[in-house]
């Protein structure tokens, strides 16, 4: 029998607010949560969900996750009572950098007043697996549980990763995501210095304007289940996970290659993973960062994958409504294109006006639009690439 | 300059450390045990940092396994200070 992969739950933080439902409501809506330059998600409070000494223990980027994950396991219907054997419910949470605010801080710490002044809590702190660790011991989690570090493409991989443990049969569900929350001193500076994001602070991917990405910060949350098991329970099943494309540019530390070769794989393997064809895409969630590398060889991938039917896709980017929220990325876009399918609506590149040549594709200008493929489930794919040339894919329908 | 080790002292130090970390002020007392107040090893590392900061007095692990109410971490400072 062949296990498939749903989604009963998602939760997120974001620069458009806390909670998934403000996520795509805002952007569908083509509004932006990015102020002064940076994606920083202002109506999160940590105390909110937290008691003073688990905030104490929680790096933000952990915060964030177990904020995301208490809304997504509470519209799963895991909250109260889990419905499997804890030992079969995982955790996997990725990460680009993990607790850099807690690092950074302690670093600071050290150089000011020596050894002594460093926390006992750096190390849990910082370590990239945090979120993952608090997720799990928030809900009793007992199956596998790690922190996935790919840069940008660890909430995607995660994703991934995730539905393979279901579809191999190590566990029944699988929470899990992507958190970050690095808007700090070093990686403003560092992600500045290597000219990557915007001097203006604006984020408008496949724009011929677009001069870099703005960084993000948040965390999104889900929960997969086994298809028939989540069935059996009578879960509300927001969508499917259908397929997982993973590969690597072995290219450059950071720039993607130019004629986007791997990553069109990810895309052909992620579809056909899935037991589909190019004719079954209705609408693409792109990495689209905005910075003037990676929307062209994205661009270019996707012909490559989509052939003709590449123009005819409604195409749109996450990124132009909340910035880049690097590890979180692949996470939240996978919540915002479960959501944007479920509504038949693709929202849209907030602030894309101006084409620039060979940038040709439908990158829902202006206002969203309707996903158009007559009644039944829609399906899409979402893009995720990551610092290093990692590439990872997801298709979903719903 | 460190301050003056009383059992007073102390006491406010270790109190006000312990809120900081997240204990509710109003469970705070001497008989108050250290599990009952969901204090465990990490915290009173962070402790341990909080009174030598202060008073100079260096806890370690070893000297901390056996305490079990925050009076005794008050007297134990008090004692390892004299």
């Amino acid at each position: 029998m062949t296990r498939r992969v749903v989604i009963t739950g998602v939760g997120a933080v974001t620069p458009l607010g806390v909670g998934s439902q403000a996520l795509i409501d805002r952007w569908t809506a083509g509004e932006c949560g990015i102020a002064d330059g940076a994606g920083r998600c202002r109506e999160f409070d940590p105390l909110e969900f937290l008691s003073k000494k688990e905030a104490r223990r929680a790096d933000r980027f952990s915060q964030m996750a177990i904020a995301a994950g208490a809304e997504a396991v509470a519209q799963a219907g895991l909250a109260e009572e889990l419905p499997y054997e804890a030992h079969r419910i995982g955790c996997v949470v990725g990460t680009g950098i993990g607790g850099l605010p807690s690092l950074e801080e302690n670093q600071r710490k050290l150089i000011e007043r020596g050894e002594k002044a460093v926390s006992p809590l750096a190390v849990p702190l910082m370590m990239g697996n945090a979120a993952a660790a608090a997720v799990s011991m928030r809900h009793g989690l007992h199956g596998p549980c790690y922190g996935v570090v790919s840069a940008c493409a660890a909430g995607a991989h995660a994703l991934g990763d995730a539905s393979r443990i279901i579809r191999a049969g190590d566990a029944d569900a699988v929470v899990t995501g992507g958190a970050e929350a690095a808007i700090t001193g070093v990686a403003t500076a560092a992600f500045g210095a290597m000219e990557a994001t915007s001097p203006t602070g604006i984020s408008r991917p496949f724009d011929a304007r677009r001069d870099g990405f703005v960084i993000g910060e948040g965390a999104g949350i889900l929960v997969l289940e086994e298809k028939q098991a989540a069935e059996a329970r009578g879960a509300e099943i927001l969508g499917e996970l259908l397929g997982y494309g993973a590969t690597a540019d072995g290219f450059h530390l950071t720039a993607p290659q130019p004629e986007g070769t791997e990553a069109a794989r990810a895309i052909s393997l992620a579809i056909a993973d899935a037991g589909l064809t190019t004719v079954d895409v209705d609408y693409v969630n792109a990495h689209g960062t905005s910075t003037p590398l990676n929307d062209r060889s994205e661009t270019v991938a996707l012909k490559a994958a989509l052939g003709e039917r590449a123009g005819d896709i409604p195409v749109s980017s996450t990124k132009s409504a909340v910035g880049h929220l690097l590890g979180a990325a692949g996470a939240v876009e996978a919540i915002a294109t479960i959501e944007a399918l479920r509504r038949r609506t693709a929202p849209p590149t907030v602030g894309w006006e101006e084409a620039e040549e060979g940038l040709d594709l439908d990158y829902v200008p202006g206002t969203a639009k309707p996903i158009e493929n007559g009644e039944g489930p829609l399906v899409a794919i979402s893009n995720s690439f990551g610092f290093g040339g990692h590439n990872a894919v997801l298709c979903l329908a719903a | 300059m460190a301050t003056q080790v009383t059992t007073d002292n102390v006491e406010k130090v270790i109190f006000d450390g312990m809120v900081e970390l997240g204990t509710e002020r109003d469970e705070l007392s001497r008989e108050a045990t250290l599990e009952d107040l969901d204090v465990d090893s990490l915290d009173l590392v962070e402790l341990a940092q909080i009174v030598e900061d202060e008073f100079g007095v260096e806890l370690r692990g070893d000297d901390v396994k056996d305490v079990k109410t925050v009076g005794e971490v008050i007297d134990l400072v008090v004692s390892k200070a004299g």
